[in-house]
């Protein structure tokens, strides 16, 4: 008749979580797509980051006549002022990169700040938040955005910032969601009990609960920043003074390379933004998947569903 | 039904908040805009006399408080104003493109959403199958291209082998010729097959693999499991369970989409010279045509509210569970 604690010796040992790189590399395994994302925005941002060194020849230098057809020498051909094709691609990821990284983590760091905000705080702060939201979901974007690049007038910055400023709410609505989930869990509470503030409870405890979420949000994001800059390139609102993969499209567009039949000058930045958009969303998507443990069962294929005899009463003790 | 009536009402309050934000902001973002209606006039002549007595009649010379009371009595009777270019109202040079507009983004919806949900459910039903794995991949690069540039290739690659036109909305020869009714019909349908094609395609990319994820989910609810216990075939579980659940989802994103789409439509009526709302917007982009592209942006901003209230009362009818 003791009621003397334990002895600490007794204790399980604590099972340890996989480490990080465990974690990651199981994730690769189950996700190939997030491979093989990762391994052509890899190859992009290399692109990006030595692209002046791995072009052939100058941004602005005319090589040959105009859309002149791809030889060995320019294994693109040349666009509409007689530049080579190949290395206006390389130049352009680049600055079409940076659009979206840039726009993207705007989006993030405005949306992110006010859904973990509305998510914790909740009441009037959460409502009125909301309500904001739910207007920029029912406005058409584009259409703003074209709004707003004519009047503020056309350059990098100032489309990075639209980019931010009209898709902080999508990224607000989600994060606020989960920090509501991240809120009611029992270690917040007992961490508002010890009488931790609403700073620390936030950047300890409800942000690396959130980040995975996060990330996978802003990934998503870049692509859709990159697609939104082809589309603003297109409509003659981009920067006149950089070259970007959605410029050489309108470029190429606007004079006339289809009637040239100088298929080479619209092909190429097409695939480029597809593949670097495709990659973004392979990766985003396969995120998002493995956070979502409700996509994992399936009532109707076979492979996941067996029928198993119950187990006995003595083996579910 | 009590609860029905108060959701209603309560999504119609929201429908009308929405507007009017809608067309506050409409005037804070053109109150920023440089110059005025009368600095774009196109009369070298004007002195500047002329000048002010128009911004008198105009009300540009009152307060801001003052402006926004006018703004708001004249964007209630439908006038926005007179185009920069045309010099005609604004309202009319709109209403003809949008009547181009409807019919082409009309077929490229239901294009992409009777493609979009064959292949999602097929996916969703075939799990893990090369069948899924193939619509995965296709949603994804389909939902990957850009919009202006997969038109673009359309009429590089597809224009040609199908004899389609390219370019703008009906065969100016053909008028001439007195040609019927069914000439007219067909010839207005030719033209609309690419831009439609366009929308549709970018669209099915998004809608299949959300059907397919939707499906997914619903598979994996408990009622299938009892669907499947009573014995019904895999058609019935999918046709009568899961796609009836997860179709509240699928209806949502299609509403939501509706921006998506309008923003797709003037990228490609700008390939495709179409000459429907979206072409407007962009010459008007080109032209500085402020009035025209204010009320373009306050035109399309309404149609998307009033088709989102009418998705919430869409839901009311599928799923009267939303009123809590």
């Amino acid at each position: 008749m003791s009621f003397v604690d334990p002895p600490q010796t007794a204790l399980p040992d604590v099972v340890r979580p996989p480490s990080r790189l465990r974690a990651t590399l199981s994730f690769l395994r189950h996700h190939p797509q997030a491979v093989v994302g990762a391994i052509i925005l890899l190859a992009f941002v290399f692109i990006a980051l030595f692209g002046p060194y791995l072009a052939p020849y100058g941004e602005r230098q005319q090589v040959g006549p105009i859309f002149g057809t791809p030889s060995s020498a320019h294994p693109l051909g040349l666009d509409d002022g007689g530049i080579d094709m190949l290395s206006l691609l390389i130049y352009g990821a680049r600055v079409t990169l940076i659009v979206g990284f840039a726009g993207a983590v705007v989006a993030m760091i405005v949306g992110g700040a006010i859904g973990i905000i509305a998510g914790y705080f909740g009441g009037k702060t959460d409502n009125a938040l909301m309500r904001i939201t739910d207007y920029f979901l029912v406005i058409p974007d584009l259409v703003l955005m074209i709004v707003i690049a004519s009047i503020w007038g056309r350059s990098l910055r100032n489309i990075i910032i639209i980019i931010g400023l009209i898709y902080w709410t999508f990224m607000a609505r989600l994060i606020r969601a989960q920090v509501k989930v991240v809120r009611e869990r029992a270690y917040v509470k007992r961490a508002q009990a010890l009488g931790a503030s609403h700073t620390r409870i936030i950047f300890k405890h409800v942000i690396p609960q959130i980040m995975p979420l996060l990330l996978a949000q802003t990934v998503l994001m870049v692509a859709l920043a990159i697609f939104l800059e082809t589309a603003i390139s297109f409509l003659g609102l981009g920067d006149p003074s950089v070259t970007s993969w959605g410029k050489m499209i309108e470029n190429a567009f606007s004079r006339s390379a289809i009637s040239y039949g100088a298929w080479w000058a619209i092909v190429p930045p097409g695939i480029a933004v597809a593949l670097v958009i495709m990659a973004f969303n392979m990766l985003g998507t396969a995120v998002e998947d493995s956070l979502n443990p409700r996509l994992k069962v399936s009532h109707l294929s076979r492979r996941h569903f067996r029928l198993r005899p119950l187990p006995d009463k003595e083996d579910r003790s | 039904m009590r609860a029905g009536w108060s959701y209603v009402g309560r999504r119609a309050l929201f429908a009308l908040i929405t507007i009017f934000v809608a067309i506050s902001l409409n005037f804070v973002l053109f109150r920023l805009a440089p110059g005025d209606r009368t600095s774009a006039l196109r009369c070298q002549g004007c002195t500047e006399e002329f000048k002010q007595n128009l911004r008198k009649e105009y009300g540009l010379d009152k307060s801001i408080p003052a402006q926004y009371v006018i703004y708001l009595k004249q964007t209630a009777t439908g006038d926005f104003g007179r185009s920069f270019v045309t010099e005609q109202p604004v309202i009319d040079e709109l209403w003809e493109p949008i009547k181009n507009t409807v019919p082409m983004i009309l077929l490229g919806t239901v294009l992409a959403i009777t493609l979009g949900v064959a292949t999602g459910v097929l996916a969703a039903w075939r799990r893990g199958t090369l069948s899924d794995k193939g619509v995965v991949w296709g949603g994804l690069l389909f939902y990957s291209l850009p919009t202006q540039w997969l038109a673009l290739m359309l009429i590089l690659y597809l224009a040609g082998p199908l004899g389609l036109p390219t370019s703008d909305i009906a065969d100016p020869y053909l008028a001439y010729n007195n040609p019927g009714a069914w000439n007219e019909f067909v010839d207005r349908l030719k033209h609309m097959i690419l831009p439609a094609a366009t929308i549709g395609l970018v669209l099915f990319g998004e809608y299949t693999l959300i059907v397919r994820s939707s499906m997914l989910e619903a598979l994996g609810e408990d009622y299938i499991l009892t669907a499947r216990a009573k014995g019904l075939s895999n058609w019935e579980i999918v046709r009568k369970h899961a796609l009836r659940n997860s179709m509240l989802p699928i209806v949502t994103l299609i509403f939501l989409s509706l921006g998506f789409i309008l923003g797709g439509a003037i990228l490609i009526e700008t390939v495709f010279n179409y000459p429907g709302i979206g072409l407007q917007i962009y010459e008007s982009v080109g032209n500085r045509d402020y009035p025209m592209l204010q009320g373009a942006f306050l035109l399309l901003t309404l149609i998307v509210i009033i088709m989102n209230f009418i998705a919430d009362l869409l839901y009311f009818k599928l799923d009267p569970r939303v009123t809590e």
